[in-house]
């Protein structure tokens, strides 16, 4: 079936036109049709796909070659879209139409992409199970009665399910490799710089970084090979060739470091069973494991969370009801619009973080939380630095569990420790790669994490297509 | 209340005049229609980012460097969180605990004698849009939003009304020079907040308050004066002055408490997750430095001492960095500087001047006007004849030599000939002729007068009053 080729196979498909682009499209958009229970969608940008496919047909016709002439792929709706409405799945922006492309939809689109939608999330990217979405909760994959991990569930979901070739999404602490480990399906979060973030609508910018989602590791490099880059728009982008990372076919003489504070005692049976497999995996193929440790992992769900909201309170302040997006009914004064607009407009996840934000920034608490925090950062960077320096990549599992039953977290701070294996990455700026390594009891997919120095997403892709290769999970 | 010691420290804000915005390409231009000026970052949509104006950096650092301040190496950008329509994002990008210029001090004059001021900083941030009020409406100008901003503060060394306005003038005047900003009050590009307090003299500092948001250097004055006057009130009858932020009503002439210190506001600064801290290295800084003008106060002490001119004209001349720019160059090409001096008060700022704004337009080059004063000089021009040299040439690259010549305005200096032309005016007119003749020393004048309405004013008129009054006597 069309839509269950790779991206790398449809590619080749529209280049030696056994298909064209406007075929492999209204397959697309007929399996959106059909998977549309999933919600992995917040908007199908139905016309827009076809008028793109037809124009990328006339290219392929023309003899142009470029990496994704004619491929569908999504693109997560915390990504300004020029003309196409943002959502970030808030009630905030249901209305919100970007008047500007972010770099990387530039990017797709200079690439011939043709985008198919703007996949679900968790609003402002908060949240790991994409439930707290305006637009209805996003369903996982391969079981619809559990959550497809978040915030970029829809992504992973859409990806999952033949909805795209391949579909952007956004990490913030997880936020891609999660979904990704949840849906069994590779995700990556590139360095921090690496990718533009210029159009990304921000949540925490210290840690924001945008990666592809894609079905096999060749499919997602290619696409992160697409996106990556500077762009003098965003102040932080790295300049230059970043590439630091090595390709490679063998693990002869490649190290893999085990840090033991991923692998604490309580971690569910099955998920470090799939891991332990994989570990051999790589050592019976002549890697050397590695055995070395994160002595300030414990301080980094606490560090990320005040971190993280910090940064979100402010970038959310602009959402006040007065320039685009909503403004709520029958405000009388100034006063008004901000209340009833944010008390309106903004889900209970949103709050909670603008709230937890405030309070860690505000004057006599800055010290006690934000100014330890960032020196918690710094600690943590050190730490991973030290441990990288003597291997090429820490593997780990993705998240503590595998898809858990929609509907079933009623407490924050549980949901918040699902994040726990994923946020030290972005706290220290590193790139990490999820990769499906086993399934459980019920057949749900088991992510592992690939960690790497920066700039060497490379070596991640090398270690991940061996592992896809010849593993056999 | 001549018993209290009045203390007041300065926030001055000063619009940057450099092409575009802090932090945007957007024009940094004053007016436009509303929202003319903008982009999605300067109104801060969803997703931008900004990328930092390099020129607006090398000015806050010229101005720290006019005024002596120390330069920071590192440098860096805080968020400045607060609600207002007039700020898209919600906060300002702004410099909190690592400003680019730290200390320095600004010397004036008032009252004859010289006072010094110590800064304690000069920090950058973008400026906000403006709420325009209608009827029944209210909307918003991001026009302003992230024009780069310079904020100037002060220690608590200014004691009185005059002393504040004479900094203001003396800091506006070196920013002027520096060619970082216009300091046009009128377009609001340099605004001012107060800081006062009254204490007894041997007893520590009173309570102080914030006057904001002071546009003009005359509400400054009415500003610090309504301010003593109600602290010296308050404390006479035995009362306590509430430290708060109060507004000055300009067209009341009175102050009000906006809020007090209880419900200050809490900004929440954080450093900027979006840029990068400014690094400058010493060959950086030097580099600025090496390209500050000659400012003002030099200046006028250079015009007195050395050029012998009036306190009052090297006043004049100073007052404006094209003017005195223009007095420089014209001397340098040989001008007498008395005479250029005279020359460009009474002519040039006359000319440049537009009614209701500040700063002179030079409309022309030291070597157009010291050709002017040279024709004059020579006689080749009378001074009549040199104002329409300079309407003719009056923003434009032609020589006074050749508008001279092109109004056909050379000064006939032939004697002979001019001796012909008298002759001729007084064989037309014998009435007056006689009038001399019996005495009347008055009708030299009106043959003068003939002779220039004759010739279009181009005769030598020294030579022409000689030769009327020598044919007269014949």
């Amino acid at each position: 079936m069309t839509v269950e080729k790779t991206l790398l196979e449809i590619k080749k498909d529209l280049a030696e036109k056994k298909i064209s682009s406007l075929e492999a499209t209204e397959a697309t958009l007929a399996q959106i049709e059909a998977k549309a229970d999933l919600g992995s969608y917040v908007t199908v940008c139905a016309d827009e796909a076809r008028a793109a496919a037809k124009e990328a047909d006339a290219r392929i016709a023309a003899g142009e070659d470029l990496p994704l002439l004619g491929v569908p792929v999504a693109v997560k709706d915390n990504i300004c879209t020029e003309g196409v409405r943002t959502t970030c799945a808030s009630r905030f922006l249901e209305n919100y139409v970007p008047p500007y492309d972010a770099f990387v939809v530039k990017k797709l689109k200079a690439a011939g992409a043709v985008i198919v939608g703007k996949t679900n999330m968790d609003e402002f990217a908060m949240g790991s199970a994409s439930e707290f979405s305006a637009f209805g909760p996003v369903k996982n994959a391969v079981d619809p009665s559990r959550v497809p991990g978040g915030s970029s569930g829809g992504s992973a979901a859409a990806v999952a399910s033949f909805q795209a070739y391949a579909a952007l999404g956004s990490d913030t602490g997880g936020s891609i490799r999660q979904p990704a480990s949840f849906n069994g399906v590779v995700g990556l979060k590139p360095t921090y710089s690496a990718v533009s973030r210029f159009g990304l609508v921000a949540f925490a910018s210290s840690l924001d970084q945008i990666g592809p989602l894609a079905r096999t590791v060749d499919d997602c490099k290619y696409v992160y090979d697409v996106i990556k880059g500077h762009d003098p728009m965003d102040s932080t982008s790295a300049p230059g060739d970043i590439d630091r990372g090595e390709k490679f076919d063998s693990l002869k003489g490649r190290r893999i470091g085990v840090a033991k504070e991923f692998f604490p005692s309580s971690l569910d049976s099955g998920i470090k069973a799939a891991l332990d497999k994989a570990i051999k995996f790589y050592e019976k193929n002549g890697a050397e494991i590695v055995e070395t440790s994160i002595k300030s992992f414990d301080m980094a769900l606490a560090c990320y969370y005040i971190l993280s909201s910090a940064e979100a309170s402010s970038n959310l302040s602009r959402y006040d009801g007065i320039k685009y997006g909503r403004r709520a009914a029958g405000c009388k004064s100034l006063q008004d619009i901000y209340y009833k607009s944010r008390t309106e407009f903004f889900g209970p996840e949103v709050k909670r973080r603008i709230m937890l934000g405030n309070f860690v920034l505000s004057s006599g608490y800055y010290d006690a939380f934000y100014l330890r925090a960032s020196k918690a950062r710094t600690l943590i960077k050190n730490d991973f630095e030290a441990a990288l320096s003597g291997c090429d990549a820490l593997i780990c599992p993705t998240a503590p569990t595998t898809a858990y039953e929609r509907g079933k977290q009623a407490d924050p701070s549980d949901a918040y420790l699902g994040d726990v294996f994923t946020v030290p990455v972005n706290i220290a700026g590193l790139p990490g790669l999820s990769l499906r390594c086993g399934a459980d009891a019920d057949g749900l997919p088991i992510g592992m994490q690939l960690i790497g120095k920066a700039y060497c997403e490379e070596t991640l892709f090398s270690l991940a297509r061996i592992f896809e290769r010849e593993a056999a999970v | 209340m001549s018993d209290y010691i009045v203390t007041i420290g300065l926030e001055v804000h000063c619009e940057l005049k450099t092409e575009s915005k802090l932090f945007c390409s957007c024009v940094n231009k004053f007016g436009g229609e509303p929202n003319s000026h903008t982009c999605p970052i300067c109104a801060g949509h969803p997703g931008v980012m900004p990328v930092l104006n390099k020129k607006a950096v090398e000015y806050t650092v010229k101005a720290g460097c006019a005024i002596g301040s120390r330069i920071s190496r590192f440098s860096k950008w805080d968020r400045k969180n607060y609600f207002y329509p007039d700020l898209p994002k919600a906060w300002q990008t702004s410099q909190y605990d690592l400003p680019l210029c730290v200390g320095g001090e600004v010397r004036f004059d008032v009252g004859g004698e010289e006072k010094t001021v110590r800064l304690n900083r000069i920090h950058l941030e973008e400026d906000a849009g403006k709420l325009v009020h209608g009827a029944g409406f209210t909307a918003v100008d991001y026009n302003r939003c992230g024009v780069p901003l310079i904020e100037c503060v002060t220690e608590p060394d200014i004691h009185s009304a005059d002393e504040a306005v004479a900094f203001l003038e003396e800091l506006a005047g070196i920013f002027r020079y520096c060619g970082i900003s216009d300091c046009k009050m009128q377009e609001g590009s340099i605004r001012a907040d107060v800081n006062l307090s009254l204490s007894r003299p041997g007893e520590p500092l009173g309570t102080r308050t914030e006057t904001k948001n002071l546009n003009s250097f005359r509400s400054v004055r009415r500003a610090i004066e309504a301010e003593i006057a109600r602290q010296t009130e308050v404390l006479e009858s035995g009362g306590k002055v509430v430290q708060e932020t109060r507004h000055f009503d300009d067209a009341s002439g009175t102050g009000y408490g906006m809020r007090s210190k209880e419900d200050a506001q809490d900004y929440r600064y954080f450093p900027e997750p979006d840029l990068m801290p400014v690094v400058l290295s010493d060959a950086d800084i030097d580099a600025i430095a090496a390209s500050l003008p000659e400012l003002k106060r030099a200046r006028r002490a250079r015009y007195t001492s050395e050029l012998g001119l009036s306190d009052y004209d090297a006043d004049v001349l100073t007052s404006d960095p094209a003017v005195a720019d223009l007095f420089d160059e014209t001397v340098k090409l040989g001008a007498v500087a008395k005479k250029a001096a005279n020359y460009i008060m009474s002519e040039i700022m006359r000319k440049g001047k537009t009614e209701g704004e500040d700063g002179v337009t030079v409309g022309v080059t030291g070597a157009q006007l010291s050709d002017i004063l040279s024709l004059v000089e020579k006689g080749e021009i009378n001074l009549v004849a040199s104002k329409d040299v300079l309407d003719k040439i009056w923003q434009t690259d032609m020589s006074a030599s050749e508008a001279v010549d092109k109004l056909g305005l050379r000064q006939n200096n032939d004697a002979g000939e001019i001796e012909k032309l008298v002759r001729d005016i007084i064989a037309a007119n014998p009435g007056p002729a006689d009038d001399f003749r019996k005495g009347n020393e008055k009708v030299l004048s009106f043959f003068v007068g003939q002779l220039m309405k004759a010739t279009k004013g181009k005769t030598n008129p020294k030579i022409a009053g000689d030769l009327v009054r020598k044919l007269l006597s014949e």
